[in-house]
């Protein structure tokens, strides 16, 4: 094929034979079927498609013909080109399908190697149940109220109907502060946060009072001198007992789940009058006491788990936070936060609880 | 207290098929805590033989063992080998002829001991000859039963070898444990049980201090002579206000009681001694009355009450001799010599021996705070001191003193003086008033007045109505029965209608706050984000014991004047070793760390939040006012202030590795820098910028403790790398780094609305600029003069890199910094940036002479 002739003869020029622009198709064909690799395929373009292309220069040579060949031998030249153009893209979108398909094989992670490479931390269970505890009573439209740890004697024992000789203020329960005498102890309940409360603001009062207290307990498997409680008060006009059992039932079904209900048993307490022992309906065995023929280990086989005391805040105790007992009545009620976290997921040991061991917050992340 | 059932059978009409778990539902119904149910659990064959031959046998081990046989009629060996059982028994307390208790093969004894045919010493033993022990009838594992010394010889006379033992003793009686609340001491005797049984049933109750055989005798002057003082009663009740005295003179205290005694007190968990002693304990079961009795013939002549001197002593039963207190009541020989702690325990030389013969029997009432008192102070607590500083029965004493002569007398062959002593110096109680709808407005469930007065009555209490038709009138008088000290007030009398009528009927109603709650405080919201803050850093929430030793301060090389040394310290710690309450969460967390790198965490990341406490300097105490009402406002404010600061604090510490090392390479050590992040993202957590100065601060390494403070100089805490001699005192890894910050700080430097910046859409510029600064200079220091140069339009400096050598000079170091500059309103020319950032180093020249590169 000559190079460029602006100066031709048309009769002469051949790049422009039909079968000549037939044959640089297949030639073009041929070589970009054979392009193995998107280099070969570009060498290939560069060779079919290029300015020096057989097809290029038989382009440019359309401008030499006469005026009535120039419209066939244009749409002969164009349909040649368009047809390479075509096969070039084809074979380009083919090559690089292939190349990702096998990059993205070469670049395989094992992601099953479960490695934390840095480990997320978790809250201890203690402080998670004591916030679920808390937005239950939240939701109820009830507020949280806390209070120091050292806490005075007048306001741990006698404002709560503790007088001094009640075997609950001796050495044998209670922590006291130096020198003796001093009127301050370590709370063994969070009661006191109960009177503070009352002596705080007038009634209608809807508190829950969490928080650490401390009894002179040795650590064993299922006590420890240290632990956490939350205790709930109302007084309001109108308030009965049937309004502390209905708190109770509302509560342990958030916690432990829909159709747990409590019971009451008469008992004894300083702080309320009439007391009652809080039992839940052992949600292990469904309160039969006897799971697959055998005794239910959570409830002893009594069907009834034991949560805490409760009763009707004692007129006393209203009366020393200065509460118009004509007016007002309230009920109270406490329950420990250990108990209710080995109880919900069945810690066997309190030593777990409280050595700080990181593995048991573990276990548990940032919910509960 | 237990109850056996067969006694309470004799006290109220338990129907005949009851079970002991029937008995113990309907105790539980009224509000007595079931603790365990016990007896019942022996089953034969266990039989009456007669001994046929005794075989002395001397063994290898010195024991010398008997080879028996034994007539138990047509059962055991007779039936299947048609002799008599053969049975090897340690015991040598009988012979030939004699009538014992034969537990047969395929029996159980109390405790699921199953017997069975055993080889044993050369022999083949079918069963054992059985003790009082081995039986639950008491603790007497001395020797085995012979039936005519236990029952005597009239009961015995008509037993015939394989009679049924288990009938003959009354072995299937079963016991009710209960546990008894501090208001009902009434229900520590058999009596009080009984009580509450017919309460919860309606069957009828029998009081044996009613008893139709129990005469009790109207007191007279020519009883021993008895003298009540009491010069120091305390709340102005008198030491004792009742004392009944009775002689039984010629008893034989050598008599062994009675079995039926024996076993009834085995039941209810006392030891059987002698019949005087026996005796005693019986009636106190039985009417919840404790008794005393003392030799009359180490007396002078009259005994009485008086408190007790400084600096006396006595030494009591249990053979300890105790420093009396002024407060103690004492029981006295004549005027003065100290016979026992009233109500507590009797002293040691007027107790009852075996060779008393004549016995004055003390019957008293004792003020209940007296006897708590002496008790708690004498670390004595008897089966008397819980009856008495609980309330005991004061209509019930002259029965029980009679009681105890009549058994002393029937048991110990004794006979009773004529004199009876009964110093009588109650106070009549009153009766209060009573609004019978109070029931119904405590809980919520309506009690028709009819039910309140039957409840009252049925359990004693005298009710009387006002006189004429009392329409509309709710209120009547109310006199509690005499062994109910426990009900003083409405409320308590509400209990009582309510737990009759039975808990289980109150019904269960949600209360409805008539004003919405205002959710979380800002504390609270504040302190959940600042938990899970330090979680999501990746370290995990601990708890600690708050208590501390006093050395572990010179541990953590605090400075002798540093206010953390200001603790407050417990009266009776735990540890004696540990007295004092922490000062810093840090006191106590590092403890935890190390326990977790012993266990074998060595990559170890902890917090924790809490209270620590500081001791005020102020040592006021905290007044202890009465109860009777609000106290005023300056005693109010005096207990307040009393109770020493307890800020909540959140502490961190780490060790090992932060991020783990693995196929993609090594891991990255803890450092210093780490602990000063953690703060940092405290502080943004709730929207604070914490501003980082290098300091210098125990427990911290000097050179590696940052302190974290607000933009106003207020300090919120310290982090960095503990000082190596602090690792190695505490024994934590080397490098261990911690950080503790006070969260009230936080809480208080928080809660105001943040002000939203708007946001600028210009495009950014960046310059870099590399400053030599001497080696001391912080580089906190030359990044807050930078920005204070650069003025509002700098957006961001980052420090990227750190060189140090040759072309800096000695002692000096060159921060290379990128200022990132952008306009709120316009794009910034180069001249702009240009003139920014000389500005900013020259700021940064004039606070730290630092000079450009």
């Amino acid at each position: 094929m000559s190079g460029p002739n602006k100066q031709y003869d048309p009769v002469e020029v051949a790049a422009l034979d039909p079968a000549e622009v037939e044959q640089a198709v297949a030639d073009a064909r041929q070589a970009i079927a054979a392009a193995g690799t998107l280099d070969e395929l570009k060498a290939a373009r560069l060779a079919h498609q290029g300015e020096k292309s057989p097809l290029a220069l038989a382009n440019r040579e359309i401008g030499a013909l006469p005026p009535s060949a120039k419209a066939e031998a244009g749409k002969r030249v164009g349909q040649a080109r368009g047809q390479v153009s075509q096969a070039l893209a084809a074979r380009q979108a083919e090559l690089e399908a292939d190349r990702d398909r096998r990059i993205l094989v070469e670049e395989t992670v094992d992601l099953t190697v479960r490695v934390p490479r840095r480990p997320l931390g978790a809250r201890h269970p203690i402080s998670l149940v004591s916030e679920r505890v808390e937005d239950i009573f939240v939701s109820m439209g009830w507020e949280i109220a806390e209070g120091p740890e050292v806490e005075s004697e007048w306001l741990t024992f006698d404002a709560l109907n503790i007088p001094a000789d009640h075997p609950a203020r001796q050495e044998q329960d209670t922590f006291f502060v130096e020198p003796a005498g001093s009127g301050l102890v370590l709370r063994t309940h969070t009661s006191p946060v109960q009177v503070r409360t009352m002596l705080d603001r007038e009634p209608p009062i809807y508190v829950l009072c969490p928080g650490k207290v401390f009894r002179t307990d040795d650590l064993d498997a299922t006590h420890t001198p240290v632990f956490h409680q939350f205790e709930g008060l109302v007084v309001d006009e109108g308030i009965t007992m049937a309004h502390l059992k209905g708190t109770l039932d509302a509560f342990v079904q958030r916690l432990f789940g829909e159709g747990i209900v409590t019971r009451l048993r008469p008992n004894y307490f300083p702080f309320t009058e009439p007391s009652a022992e809080i039992d839940c309906r052992c949600w292990i065995c469904g309160g039969s006491g006897s799971l697959d023929g055998e005794k239910c280990r959570t409830c002893g086989g009594t069907g009834w788990i034991e949560l805490g005391g409760s009763g009707m805040v004692n007129q006393r105790v209203l009366r020393a936070a200065g509460v118009d007992t004509d007016r007002y009545t309230g009920f109270a009620f406490g329950l420990g936060i250990e108990r209710s976290l080995m109880l919900r997921h069945n810690v066997g040991d309190m030593h777990d609880i409280v050595e700080g061991d990181v593995r048991f917050s573990q276990q548990f992340g940032m919910e509960i | 207290m237990h109850a056996p059932v067969s006694w309470l059978r004799e006290l109220a009409d338990v129907p005949a098929d009851a079970t002991g778990e029937d008995i113990a539902a309907a105790l539980v119904r009224v509000g007595l805590e079931e603790e365990g149910l016990h007896g019942g659990d022996i089953s034969g064959p266990l039989v009456v033989g007669r001994v046929l031959s005794v075989e002395p046998e001397p063994q290898k081990n010195g024991k010398t063992i008997n080879w028996c046989t034994v007539d138990v009629g047509e059962h055991g060996q007779r039936l299947t080998e048609g002799k008599p059982q053969e049975i090897v028994c340690g015991a040598h307390n009988f012979g030939v002829g004699d009538l014992v208790v034969c537990v047969l093969p395929g029996g159980v004894l109390p405790g699921g001991f199953q017997i069975s045919a055993r080889k044993t010493y050369g022999h083949v033993s079918n069963g054992m000859i059985c003790s009082q022990a081995e039986l639950g009838l008491g603790d007497d594992h001395s020797g085995i039963i012979v039936l005519t010394e236990l029952l005597g010889a009239d009961a015995a006379a008509d037993l015939k070898p394989g009679d049924d033992a288990i009938a003959l003793l009354d072995l299937a009686d079963e016991v009710v444990e209960v546990n008894v609340t501090p208001d009902r001491g009434y229900c520590f005797s058999l009596r009080g049980i009984a009580r509450e049984y017919a309460l919860s049933t309606g069957a009828a109750f029998h009081d044996p201090a009613e008893a139709p055989d129990l005469v009790v005798p109207q007191a007279n002057d020519h009883g021993y002579a008895v003298h009540l003082t009491d010069d120091a009663p305390l709340g102005g009740r008198a030491g004792c206000d009742r004392y009944v005295a009775r002689v039984v003179r010629g008893v034989d205290v050598t008599a062994a009681s009675p079995a039926w005694m024996r076993k009834r007190l085995t039941q209810v968990g006392m030891r059987p001694i002698s019949l005087a002693v026996d005796v005693t304990n019986y009636v106190m079961m039985l009417l919840g009355q404790p008794l005393h009795a003392f030799d009359l013939d180490t007396l002078s002549g009259s005994v009485g009450t008086r408190r007790a001197r400084a600096g006396e002593k006595l030494t009591t039963l249990d053979d300890v001799e105790r420093l009396l207190d002024p407060e103690d009541l004492l029981i006295v020989d004549g005027a003065d010599t100290p016979l026992a702690i009233a109500g507590v325990m009797g002293g040691a030389t007027s107790e009852v021996t075996g060779t008393t013969t004549n016995v004055l029997i003390e019957a008293a009432h004792f003020d209940p705070i007296t006897v708590a008192r002496s008790s708690r102070r004498h670390r004595l607590t008897t089966e008397a001191s819980k009856r008495f500083e609980r309330g005991v029965d004061h209509a019930v004493t002259a029965a029980a003193a009679q009681l105890a002569v009549d058994l002393l007398v029937g048991h110990g062959g004794g006979t009773a003086d004529e004199g009876v002593t009964d110093v009588d110096l109650r106070v009549a109680a009153e009766p209060f008033e009573f609004d019978t709808t109070l029931p119904t407005r405590y809980i919520g469930l309506d009690y028709p007045r009819a039910e309140v007065l039957t409840t009252l009555r049925a359990i004693g209490c005298e009710v009387v109505e006002p006189a004429g038709d009392g329409a509309g009138d709710t209120h009547v008088a109310v006199l509690p029965p005499s062994w109910r000290p426990d009900l003083t007030d409405g409320p308590e009398l509400v209990e009582e209608v309510a737990r009759v009528r039975g808990y289980d009927q109150i019904p269960s109603v949600l209360p409805q706050p008539k004003a919405a709650g205002r959710g979380l405080t800002h504390g609270q919201r504040i302190r959940r984000v600042v938990a899970t803050t330090l979680a999501h850093q990746g370290l995990v929430e601990v708890l600690s014991y708050p208590f501390v030793a006093p050395s572990l301060f010179d541990r953590l090389a605090l400075p002798a004047d540093d206010e953390r040394r200001a603790a407050v310290r417990l009266v009776n710690p735990l540890s004696d070793e540990a007295p004092l309450m922490r000062t810093s969460v840090l006191d106590t967390l590092l403890d935890t760390l190390r326990r977790n790198v012993a266990r074998g965490s060595r990559d170890v990341a902890v917090y924790e939040i809490g209270l620590v406490t500081r001791a005020s300097s102020a040592r006021t105490s905290a007044p202890v006012p009465g109860i009777e009402a609000r106290p005023d406002d300056a005693t109010l404010a005096a207990i307040l202030g009393a109770v020493p600061a307890q800020p909540r604090h959140a502490a961190y510490a780490a060790a090992g590795e932060l991020e783990r090392g693995g196929p993609w390479g090594p891991g990255r050590q803890a450092e210093a820098a780490d602990a000063v992040a953690w703060a940092l993202a405290v502080g943004r957590s709730v929207g604070l910028e914490l501003v980082v100065s290098a300091t210098d601060r125990a427990p911290w390494h000097p050179g590696r403790c940052a302190q974290l403070a607000l933009a106003d100089g207020t300090v919120v805490g310290h982090a960095g790398e503990l000082h190596p001699k602090v690792t190695s005192a505490l024994e934590l890894p080397p490098r261990t780094v911690a950080g503790e910050l006070d969260v009230d700080v936080l809480v208080a430097a928080t809660g105001v609305p943040l002000d939203a910046r708007a946001l600028s859409t210009y495009p950014l510029a960046h310059t870099d600029v590399a400053l030599v600064v001497d080696e001391q200079v912080a580089a906190g220091d030359v990044e807050s003069a930078l920005r204070a140069g650069a003025g509002e339009s700098l957006e961001s400096v980052v420090l990227f890199d750190v060189y140090r050598g040759e072309q800096v000079g000695e002692g000096r170091k060159s921060l290379a910094y990128r200022l990132t500059f952008r306009a709120a309103d316009r794009t910034l020319t180069t001249d702009e940036v240009s003139a920014l950032r000389d500005r900013a180093v020259a700021e940064a020249a004039t606070r730290t002479g630092a000079s450009q590169r």
